[in-house]
């Protein structure tokens, strides 16, 4: 398993992950920098992700859209707030309109990527925060299913133990 | 207090049945009509619809009217903690990771193939 560490503050509802991955930090971050490798593990395989505008530079506004199974889409965008190639990057990620214009009231998240050499590889540590539990509740809510599929299991799991 | 107290009740006493759990893990994937999800268990019509009623009373599944069919949806907001929440995006950001690391497995130098669509 390439996580290595999991840290959730529910004070400040932020989930940091650090992961190690077996290659080079230019090769992890070529692939946020490439749109058609990023789209391949952002989201999940029944809402593939397709990003419409991507350029990582300070104040560049990327687009992307998640398409459910049914055939609706869900979009999105990435305001860049800080780049520092090739060890890390910041932006806030929120909920886009069908023509991907910022929809209005719709929770914002503020991300930091940071990734370093470790050995032959690379430690990634990835820390998002919302601003309200209610926020964290709505991108929840969006369609991604394995979210669901998790709450309901821990109930069960709750329950047998 | 005592609403909370009570509340806990209700979703415990919901939950505490294998055949409420897996209704409610049915309408949490998508919609269902009653008559679909009883044509699923071994038992009559009004039994599943009874079950699907302790659901609803729990506020775990909501159910609208389309002409003759009622169709239930699953409503887990009642159960989530801000805990319960951070467990999910975990489970997204785990995909994540899986997926990052296949694809950095695949073949570090080559660019990858192109994708289809768009």
């Amino acid at each position: 398993m390439p996580v290595t560490d999991i840290t959730k503050d529910l004070d400040a509802r932020t989930l940091t992950i650090t992961a190690h991955f077996a290659a080079p930090v230019e090769r992890v971050w070529g692939l946020y920098a490439d749109p058609r490798q990023l789209e391949r593990v952002w989201g999940p395989p029944t809402y593939p992700a397709t990003f419409v505008d991507h350029d990582l530079s300070v104040g560049s506004r990327c687009t992307y859209y998640m398409a459910s199974p049914e055939g609706e889409r869900y979009g999105g965008w990435w305001r860049i707030t800080g780049v520092d190639e090739p060890h890390r990057l910041t932006f806030d990620d929120g909920f886009a309109t069908g023509d991907l214009e910022d929809a209005p009231g719709m929770p914002v998240s503020h991300n930091v990527y940071a990734f370093e050499a470790d050995g032959e590889g690379t430690r990634a540590t990835y820390v998002s925060q919302f601003d309200s539990a209610e926020d964290l509740q709505k991108v929840l809510d969006m369609g991604v299913e394995e979210g669901s599929r998790s709450a309901i299991d821990q109930i069960d799991a709750a329950l047998v133990a | 207090m005592t609403d909370s107290e009570d509340r806990a009740d209700a979703l415990f006493h919901a939950l505490s049945d294998r055949t409420r759990r897996d209704i409610l893990r049915r309408v949490l994937a998508g919609e269902h009509s009653v008559s679909t999800l009883a044509a699923s268990y071994g038992m009559s019509f009004a039994a599943v619809q009874k079950h699907v009623a302790v659901l609803e009373r729990a506020g775990l599944l909501t159910k609208r009217r389309v002409g003759r069919e009622a169709l239930a949806t699953g409503d887990v907001t009642a159960v989530r903690s801000v805990a319960s929440l951070l467990d999910e995006l975990e489970a997204v950001w785990r995909g994540r990771i899986d997926r990052i690391d296949l694809l950095l497995a695949q073949d570090p130098d080559q660019p990858t193939p192109p994708t289809t669509g768009s």
